[in-house]
């Protein structure tokens, strides 16, 4: 029998907001343990939430983004359990009524076509802390600093059926986040978070199998790992005639499996009723509209511009826009004058190579888009060739990451003699010797044979080191003949 | 809000009101209750439901329901950090720290 | 001290340099010493920081402070976060719990600089009407040892009672300030919903839970709000409003009323009250005042004592999640799991009265109850509060008993959890409403004092305080002092 299965996430995204949504703790990552966690966050008693707005204005503008209803008229509700980490012993999430209703995304898996995927809802609640189980024998510790981290989870439909395509999704929705700047998207310091919910069924069927869901993959890699195991699981499963049954599952990818979770087995009974420290969240049409009013070009539109606009590959657009920091980098890039051919090349090339090498973020580049704009200008008008433009890169990343910024390009192509030799005298001069002193070749090359045309340029190039503009060159020894 | 639907429990759930699962109750609300203090629970809260089973002749037909005694809207806070939170002046209470770490019975998940 | 002073006269005789403030608070002190053993009224006395606040206050007045509340003693109830000290919330849970952080209301008065000379005793997290239910042990009623001092402010109402201090701060979910009010022959005020902040004030509902005054007369009751009330950004329900009375009155005192009022008496708070005779006194003495009475209909009134247990329950199941035994609060012994230590922490930290609320709560909240028990009662919550809205469209006020007796025996209830609850019969309607509402004095029955309930539109305290003030100007019941008049 062949098997389909059927995916949807619940992404958790932690909003880059500075205090945290309900208390005017600071949500930054690293401070030592519980440093970051207020009498709100502790849940000491008699403290009171008060909603951030930055978090609010966050999460409209991720509705916003997927093409989602914003509800003007939301409510925060209590969700009831215990754990060690949660520490009021409830969560204040929104069950009822979210502040971001239906939306979708359109996502490019690395195999197979363009599809949309739906989203359910997105609804704003406050992160747990963190439960650390190997740092004392027998005890588990506690650290608080990440409570009431603003989170924005995002349901998605059940609408994937690779784990090629879950993982796509996860990507895309990290890509969008970052555009938008309502998240760091550092996925090692969990700023993105995802549960998926496999299920498996006979190809053709039309019913869902029973599903299972996996917690807290934090990378694009493992979500494909995890749903890729847990669909064989499901299947072997299935296949020796067992039952699917309903369950929280933790991936763990040193072993690559997926283990069901004891902790788990007892919260199933939320008790979810809004929350009576908080009132209704009510926003305007007009806030919505404000916030609408200051959302970027999104990576989709900034794709399609790259193809349409400015000529790109679609490869190439689609490897630049994908990273707002990249497709930023690339307009300014632009801005500053240089062509978009140039441009693409050069950031995809020899700049992510120089990015890779030092482990730095486009952001922290040494080499400016307006150095690199400078740069492709003078290969555009001749004064540097392809060979000579890279010791240039060189040099301008030397300097850029010795912090002398601000280093001019001309100048320094000026200080290192990298100008091509364009002088026509010069460079008569240069191969009128070259002739005198090579007769025999000349001679060749007069009688038709083309292959001494190359000689003749290599020779002026190593008289030049390489400056010579080689087109110039060229017309200067036919004119010769 | 129009009516609640909690995602529906694996265990059984409390049957009806003339059959308080009070077991089930406190281990919700993770009270370790002896045999004596379970019956005893259970009659009073007998007795309680009854009390509040009163005002289910009420009709509510068309009324919407009141959260708070003045209906409101959330007021919103700048973001702004505000609290530099100092672990040791507040673990002062706590029964087991260590190295501004929370202590608890080791979880396994 | 000869005789106890109210917050006014203390203010009076400290502007005029009669006392210092230190005098008063160690005469305070003292009283405290001497009386409360009996009555256990107090949890914890803060007898260092009360001398070195009045001192501090003494050193303010020679600078030339004038400030009515300056140096003035008061108690808070053990409910109030206060840094430093024991706040207990008349809990075993909280038993060991040093408030790490002042509640808004406790940094109010202190900036007005009243000082706090102790932690009043009251019903665990405020669930209860008698006073009973507390960890450190019963209330005393000052008029009667063998009573109770209502609840959950009982601590408070029979410390103002007793003369300990004049004033005290009282929170009330159900009736808890009013009932202890009327049961002790005191003052008690419960502000509109969102006018006095709750950050740092222990939650029981809180959608309900309200702090005020409780003081010997309307006029202190009106000081003590003007101190305690005002908006709070730390918290999300606090009322943003700019009440010129408010202000007035910490330095003038209670205006007169600019006309007389229509007075409402609602028909059902009067079918089964035995406290018949003393109400009807009292309307007489309004009627000689120049006021006039008109029937009112309350019509969802008997469903308020329903509607309240299941809200109430409902919230506090859940406010009371956090004592866990994790970060503060109980832990039990040797824990062996997780599970373990939530259980027995919780076990054992609780007492009876609050497990049963926190079950009560649990079972309303669950699944498949929900709709029927929460949803219903917030609707029906909307009724009640629209049944006030229609009275007071035709009066200005409304006229209640507050309890339906006066103050009965200890252990005459405690096995009867619902005949304890139906207490607060005359109190619960105008929590749910949000409205506010006071106590006051108006009477004895069997030597005991009785209290009436005036009940104001929100955010109409003054109307209210007005018409008390007046009637304490005519009448002198709230000037009767336990071991006096019986």
């Amino acid at each position: 029998m062949s098997w389909e299965a059927v995916i949807g996430l619940e992404i958790h995204v932690q909003l880059a907001t500075r205090s945290k949504i309900f208390s005017g703790a600071s949500t930054a990552y690293g401070a030592s343990p519980n440093a970051q966690a207020c009498n709100i966050d502790l849940g000491l008693p008699g403290v009171l939430p008060v909603l951030n707005e930055q978090a609010v204005e966050m999460a409209v503008r991720f509705g916003l983004a997927i093409g989602a209803q914003i509800n003007l008229h939301s409510i925060f509700d209590r969700k009831n359990y215990f754990y060690a980490d949660l520490p009021k012993g409830y969560q204040i999430s929104q069950f009822e009524t979210p502040i971001v209703g239906e939306g979708s995304i359109t996502i490019t898996p690395e195999t197979g076509s363009p599809r949309t995927v739906g989203i359910t809802r997105a609804h704003l609640e406050e992160d747990a802390g963190k439960s650390i189980h190997d740092l004392y024998s027998g005890q588990t510790a506690i650290d608080l600093n990440r409570t009431g981290t603003p989170l924005l989870e995002v349901v998605s439909e059940p609408d994937m059926r690779t784990a090629q395509e879950a993982s796509a999704y996860f990507r895309q929705i990290h890509t969008l986040a970052r555009y938008i700047g309502i998240c760091d998207g550092n996925l090692a310091e969990g700023s993105m978070r995802c549960d998926a919910n496999v299920s498996v069924r006979p190809s053709g069927l039309a019913e869902f199998g029973e599903r299972t869901e996996i917690k807290n993959i934090n990378s694009f890699r493992f979500v494909e790992q995890a749903i890729e195991h847990e669909i064989a699981r499901q299947i072997d499963v299935l296949e020796s005639g067992g039952k699917i049954h309903r369950e929280t599952r933790l991936y763990d990818p040193d072993k690559d499996e997926t283990r069901s979770m004891r902790s788990k087995e007892l919260s199933n009974d939320y008790r979810y009723f809004p929350d009576p420290d908080l009132m209704p969240l009510n926003i305007s049409e007009e806030f919505v509209a404000q916030v609408r009013g200051t959302l970027p070009e999104l990576p989709h539109a900034r794709c399609q511009r790259y193809c349409d606009d400015l000529g790109l590959p679609a490869g190439d657009a689609e490897t630049i826009s994908s990273d707002i920091d990249r497709a930023t980098y690339f307009d300014q890039t632009i801005e500053a004058g240089a062509s978009p051919k140039q441009a693409a090349n050069w950031l995809m090339g020899e700049l992510s190579a120089y990015l890779n090498r030092h482990a730095t973020d486009i952001a922290d580049s040494p080499v400016t888009p307006t150095q690199m704009a400078q740069l492709i200008q003078r290969i555009e008008d001749g004064t540097l060739s392809s060979k000579t433009a890279k010791t240039l890169f060189d040099a301008l990343w030397e300097a850029g990451a010795d912090n002398s910024a601000g280093t001019r390009v001309d100048a320094l192509i000026d200080s290192l003699n990298l100008a091509q030799v364009s002088d026509d005298g010069a460079l008569t001069q240069i191969i009128d010797d070259l002739i005198t002193a090579n007769p025999k070749q000349f001679e060749e090359l007069r009688g038709g044979k083309d292959k001494m045309l190359g000689f003749f340029v290599g020779q002026v190039m190593k008289a030049t080191q390489g400056k010579a503009n080689p087109q110039q060159v060229n017309e200067i020894i036919r004119s010769k003949l | 809000m129009t009516s609640n639907t909690n995602t529906p429990s694996d265990d059984s759930t409390p049957t009806s009101g003339d059959g308080i699962d009070v077991a089930h109750l406190s281990a919700l609300a993770r009270l370790a209750l002896n045999a004596e203090a379970t019956s005893e629970v259970a009659s009073d809260l007998q007795s309680i439901v009854t009390l509040i089973d009163a005002m289910r002749t009420v009709d509510t037909e068309g009324v919407e329901p009141l959260s708070h005694p003045f209906d409101g809207t959330a007021r919103l806070r700048a973001d702004e950090v505000t609290e530099h939170p100092d672990p040791e002046h507040f673990q002062r209470n706590a029964p087991a720290t260590s190295d501004q770490y929370y202590l608890v019975p080791r979880v396994v998940e | 001290m000869n005789d106890v002073f109210s917050l006014r006269e203390m203010s009076r005789a400290l502007a005029d340099g009669q006392v210092s403030s230190l005098e008063l608070t160690q005469d305070h002190l003292a009283r405290v010493k001497e009386v409360d053993s009996r009555l256990n009224s107090f949890i914890t006395l803060t007898e260092e920081t009360a001398i070195a606040h009045a001192t501090a206050a003494d050193t303010l007045r020679g600078q030339g402070d004038k400030r009515p509340t300056l140096g003035l003693p008061m108690a808070h109830k053990d409910i109030f976060c206060t840094e430093g000290t024991l706040t207990t919330a008349g809990s075993k849970m909280l038993s060991n719990f040093v408030a790490p952080y002042d509640a808004t209301v406790v940094t109010k008065m202190a900036d007005a600089g009243m000082v706090s000379v102790g932690k009043t005793n009251m019903d665990e997290f405020a669930m209860g009407s008698s006073n009973e239910n507390s960890y450190f042990g019963p209330v005393t009623n000052p008029w009667d040892t063998d009573r109770v001092p209502g609840g959950s402010s009982g601590g408070s109402a029979a410390a103002v009672a007793a003369g300990l201090v004049a004033g005290a701060t009282g929170t009330d979910t159900g009736g808890s300030i009013r009932q202890p009010a009327a049961l002790c022959g005191i003052t008690g005020l419960k502000p509109t919903y969102g006018r006095v902040s709750r950050f740092g004030m222990i939650a029981f509902a809180s959608s309900l839970d309200q702090a005020g005054p409780m003081t010997r007369n309307a006029e202190d009751a009106a000081l003590m709000l003007s101190v305690m009330a005002g908006f709070d950004p730390k918290d999300s329900t606090s009322a943003n409003r700019d009440d010129a009375w408010l202000a007035d009155v910490l330095h003038h005192g209670i205006a007169e009323l600019e006309r007389p009022a229509v007075i409402g008496l609602p028909d059902q708070y009067y079918e089964n009250s035995g406290n018949q005779e003393s109400l009807a006194e009292a309307r007489r003495e309004l009627e000689k005042l120049g006021h006039t009475f008109k029937s009112v209909s309350l019509p969802h009134t008997d469903a308020a004592i329903p509607v309240y247990y299941v809200l109430a329950s409902a919230e506090a199941s859940t406010n009371l999640s956090r004592y866990d035994g994790v970060r503060y609060g109980h832990r039990c012994e040797n824990p062996t799991s997780l599970q373990d230590l939530y259980e027995r922490s919780r076990e054992e930290g609780f007492g009876d009265e609050v497990k049963r609320r926190i079950l009560t709560g649990t079972y309303t909240l669950s699944v498949g109850y929900f709709d029927a028990y929460y949803l219903k009662a917030q609707k029906i919550r909307r009724l009640i509060a629209q049944d006030f809205d229609k009275a007071f469209a035709d009066v200005d006020l409304l006229l209640t008993p507050t309890s339906p007796t006066p103050a009965f025996h200890k252990g005459q209830l405690t096995d009867d959890p619902v005949a304890m609850y139906q207490q607060d019969l005359y109190t619960v309607p105008t929590s749910l409403a949000g409205l506010p509402a006071m106590s006051i004095p108006c009477g004895f029955s069997q030597g005991l004092p009785m209290g009436m309930q005036l009940i104001a539109p929100a955010f109409r305290e003054d109307l209210a305080l007005g018409l008390a003030a007046q009637f304490q100007r005519h009448t002198d019941w709230h000037l009767k002092r336990p071991g006096e008049s019986n």
